[in-house]
């Protein structure tokens, strides 16, 4: 198994599958602007899929493209965490999901910055503007929305007991991880937990809202060994074009 | 009690503007969200450099039913627009 492959779909698979379920809000969401705001992540996700999944292409070197990965690849090739592709079921949902992962995002990013492998660097210092922004947002919403309604703080506490077993498959730490960290490409994602927890820390508790009491973790997304139903589902529909009509372009 | 959250009025500066223009109006719930929104609406397309938000009832407006009183007399006054003049040719461009 090449390592560097696998590790740039994880990364790949992440912004895909994360930008996918974001932009299922576009059209539906509960305001205009939070409409548009949503579509705006969902895009910049997937501008930075094709950054991922394209350099993959390239370590794989098969002839296949940052598209063929994307619409040809089935549910046990996908390499993305499980929280990414549970189904976004309300908006508040959706934020905390959003938050959660902004919240690894941004330090993992800043240090993928200073990998040694240039193009890792490049693709990471671009994609840290944007989920910088992300954060910005996703932790402002958490938090008007925890400390808002009665309804909307239930909402969100609702929202983060189900995420929250999701939430630990991003502090990974399996053999495509060392041999990242041992070819300096990147650390082990296990290292980001601790500046991870002070972000959750500091707007849940501006949030109103309590940090589950357990340290169960659900696994198998980031390796492919098992993913939850749901990504089937979303594949079909996001596949469904290349699928019936294989080669098709603008 | 209303559920809208309030209107602002967005006033963007370009690239290469030097003062900042009305681009529209959006809602939000205080000033710090009506900034992101104004970011995410306006901005997309690479349009701006800075973003003023300003609640929308915190504008005085004129009224339009006083446009006579308040318009009309500035009309006809051609003396008031600096087209007189002789500009010296090693002044240069104005």
């Amino acid at each position: 198994m090449d390592h560097l492959f696998e590790f740039l779909l994880r990364q790949g698979d992440n912004a895909l599958v994360l930008g996918h379920r974001t932009s299922e809000w576009c059209g539906v969401a509960p305001a205009l602007e939070e409409d548009i705001a949503l579509a705006n992540t969902a895009l910049d996700l997937i501008g930075q899929t094709q950054l991922w999944l394209g350099y993959a292409a390239e370590v794989e070197g098969k002839g296949r493209s940052a598209n063929d990965l994307a619409y040809l690849r089935d549910v046990y090739d996908f390499r993305n965490a499980l929280m990414l592709e549970v189904p976004n079921n309300d908006f508040g949902r959706t934020l905390m999901r959003q938050f959660l992962f902004d919240a690894f995002q941004v330090p993992w990013l800043t240090a993928l910055s200073a990998s040694s492998d240039e193009r890792v660097a490049g693709i990471a210092a671009k994609s840290l503007k944007e989920a910088t922004y992300h954060l910005e947002r996703s932790s402002e919403t958490v938090i008007a929305l925890g400390d808002g309604t009665d309804e909307s703080n239930r909402r969100m506490q609702d929202a983060l007991d189900y995420l929250w077993p999701y939430a630990g498959e991003l502090f990974g730490q399996d053999a495509t991880d060392q041999a990242m960290q041992d070819a300096g490409v990147a650390p082990v994602p296990a290292s980001m937990r601790s500046v991870w927890d002070t972000q959750i820390e500091q707007t849940l508790s501006a949030a109103c809202l309590s940090r589950p009491d357990t340290s169960f973790a659900h696994s198998g997304g980031c390796n492919g060994s098992r993913h939850t139903e749901h990504l089937g589902h979303m594949l079909a529909v996001m596949q469904t074009l290349q699928r019936s009509y294989p080669g098709a372009v603008w | 009690m209303s559920n809208e959250w309030p209107l602002w009025e967005i006033f963007i500066r370009g690239q290469h503007g030097m003062s900042h223009r009305h681009v529209g109006s959006l809602h939000a719930a205080d000033a710090e969200h009506a900034m992101k929104n104004a970011r995410d609406v306006y901005t997309r397309r690479n349009e701006g450099v800075s973003i003023w938000v300003v609640e929308a009832e915190k504008i005085t407006a004129s009224s339009p039913s006083a446009k006579g009183p308040m318009y009309d007399p500035s009309r006809g006054k051609v003396y008031r627009h600096p087209t007189f003049y002789d500009i010296p040719d090693d002044v240069g461009k104005m």
